[in-house]
């Protein structure tokens, strides 16, 4: 019942001891699963022996992962232990972030893109805008994720160097959520991945923890470096695009929120938001191991040591930008939730019936009918999904008035019986 | 059974803090019944300049929402000063707003004309010292 509550769209529901989900109104947060005791939810994330029909393997860990293990193990290490554990490489992704920061920075000053834009990166947002606000879908920006360019980068390397096929070479990127999971599964336009799979940093990190025992300090390695480090954690986009009038939201409801005072035409002074669903950002991702919090801290330090030489050529990334290295292939379509009529005026008519049960309801969103507020338990039985009486402070009340007439003509009946004519005997 | 839908909703002057609900609460019905988005954001554009008006300048505010298959028609009765030359306050950058309004990103002159720009009807009348009464329709098919 948990998942209930917990659902910011309210897409689940629970009867007959089961949780359904209704897809439509589903954004892939991934809360549910985060908070179900009974792991009702398990994310499909991949395992090992999914990828053993590739001749060579890629780990893509996400940012998240260099924050997961002790203070000072570093990225090349982490990478080391990645290698050590059965992929046959792997590859940094935080650089990639970099050039896709030096890209939105050249995109900024194209003043075709209505502003906010809103970034990309985070799988639920964009899913978020596709089911509940379609007017925002122009201003994501069309910038490709730095976990698809890094997975590109990489089959294109090991392609040259191994003269291999891309069909022969998987790439796994090493999530910290399952929305990027599903992100994958289902994109949210037709194109094609360069990423063969998603496997989660909870999965993994055992492994990796022991591979690190055994792992030679980085000799040779230069460290992983640059501002795409700080990209996990919240403001660590706005940081490394050094942009005035950019802001960073994290967590759903402060995004939706801020959504909302968009589409009422307000905040078109600010030129970029950095929008993360969960509220710690990727470290908060409910598939890692590390508390967020102390995530965060090894990321801030790792920026700190690390974060002030870039890891990529500017001048070349502007070229690669004007050649569209970075354009997001294809145009993302609205999703909504099912209108609830066939047609408006149908529809207006269910807004009313839905009104006149709701004012019948107790308002307290007890969530016992299995849904998780009174007015969705209110249109549910008006789109047929749930029957009135499965509420059931509704159906007590109908059972007080039932038993307050019966006891009403019991007690008529007595009064008859002991009444003033007598010899009057008769049956009921 | 009516063919429309009606909802009230009270706004009170100076509440920043629930500026803009009546707004998301309208647009969250238009979506629901599938309306399409250049109609959500005209109605969400023009009711809550119309919000705002009331959390500015007047003490309360009543929003009576009437929603037809043809159209929305969304009445902005307030208690309030009342605008003594409504002509003036319809052009647009005229404003009376303070500094600290102007501070907050409001009082660019652009409320009441952004208001009829986005509706397909647009009615004010004001009676000085006891308020405004904006109606305000935006066809839907």
């Amino acid at each position: 019942m948990r998942c209930l509550r917990a659902c910011p769209t309210q897409a689940l529901r629970v009867r007959g001891g089961k949780a359904t989900l209704m897809s439509d109104r589903c954004i892939d947060c991934g809360e549910c699963v985060r908070v179900c005791p009974n792991h009702a939810f398990a994310p499909q994330t991949s395992s090992f022996s999914d990828f053993s029909g590739f001749k060579y393997t890629i780990a893509l860990p996400s940012p998240v992962f260099y924050s997961q293990f002790g203070k000072d193990v570093r990225p090349t290490a982490i990478l080391a232990a990645l290698r050590r554990i059965g992929f046959d490489d792997a590859y940094d992704v935080t650089c990639a972030s970099e050039s896709v920061s030096i890209a939105i920075q050249e995109l900024m000053n194209s003043p075709n893109i209505p502003r906010p834009m809103i970034s990309p990166f985070c799988p639920t947002i964009v899913r978020l805008i596709q089911v509940r606000y379609p007017n925002l879908l122009d201003n994501l920006i069309p910038i490709e994720s730095p976990m698809e360019i890094a997975a590109r980068e990489a089959k294109r390397l090991k392609m040259q160097e191994l003269g291999l096929k891309e069909s022969e070479i998987g790439a796994i990127y090493l999530a910290p959520c399952p929305s990027k999971m599903l992100a994958l599964k289902h994109p949210p336009r037709k194109k094609h991945s360069f990423l063969d799979g998603v496997m989660a940093i909870s999965e993994v990190y055992p492994s990796v923890m022991r591979a690190l025992a055994h792992t030679e300090p980085t000799n040779g390695h230069t460290e992983i470096r640059g501002l795409g480090l700080g990209w996990p954690i919240v403001g660590g986009q706005v940081a490394s695009l050094k942009a005035e009038d950019s802001i960073a939201i994290a967590g759903l409801n402060d995004v939706m929120r801020v959504f909302d005072e968009i589409e009422n035409g307000k905040l078109c002074d600010i030129q970029y938001i950095e929008c993360h669903s969960c509220p710690t950002a990727c470290v908060g991702g409910s598939l890692t191991v590390e508390n967020p919090y102390i995530a965060r801290g090894r990321v801030l330090r790792m920026v700190e040591k690390f974060g002030s030489q870039p890891c990529q050529d500017r001048e070349k990334i502007r070229d690669l930008y004007q050649k569209n290295f970075f354009s997001l292939v294809g145009t993302i379509a609205p999703s909504p939730v099912q209108p609830l009529g066939e047609d408006i005026a149908r529809g207006i008519k269910k807004m009313q019936r839905r009104h006149q049960i709701y004012d019948m309801l107790p308002k307290i969103d007890c969530g016992a009918c299995g849904a998780p507020t009174c007015i969705t338990f209110a249109e549910d039985v008006v789109r047929g999904e749930a029957e009135a009486d499965e509420c059931v402070f509704l159906t007590m009340r109908t059972f007080e008035t039932l038993s307050k007439s019966l006891l009403e003509a019991v007690a008529k009946q007595s009064r008859k019986v002991k009444g003033p004519s007598e010899g009057h005997h008769h049956d009921a | 059974m009516a063919r429309s839908f009606s909802e009230s909703f009270e706004i009170r002057g100076r509440d920043f803090l629930e500026a803009g609900n009546v707004s998301t609460g309208i647009k969250r019905m238009l979506k629901e019944l599938g309306v399409s988005k250049e109609i959500v954001r005209r109605v969400a554009i023009a009711t809550y300049e119309a919000e705002m008006n009331v959390v500015m300048y007047a003490r309360e505010a009543t929003v009576t929402v009437e929603l037809t298959p043809h159209f929305i028609k969304i009445v902005v009765d307030d208690r309030g000063p009342g605008i003594p030359d409504v002509e003036l306050a319809m052009q647009e950058g005229y404003s009376t707003a303070t500094p600290e309004m102007r501070e907050m990103g409001f009082g660019a002159g652009m409320g009441l004309p952004n208001i009829k720009r986005n509706a397909d009807k647009f009615n004010i009348g004001s009676v000085v010292g006891k308020g405004t009464r904006l109606d305000i329709v935006v066809n839907i098919n």
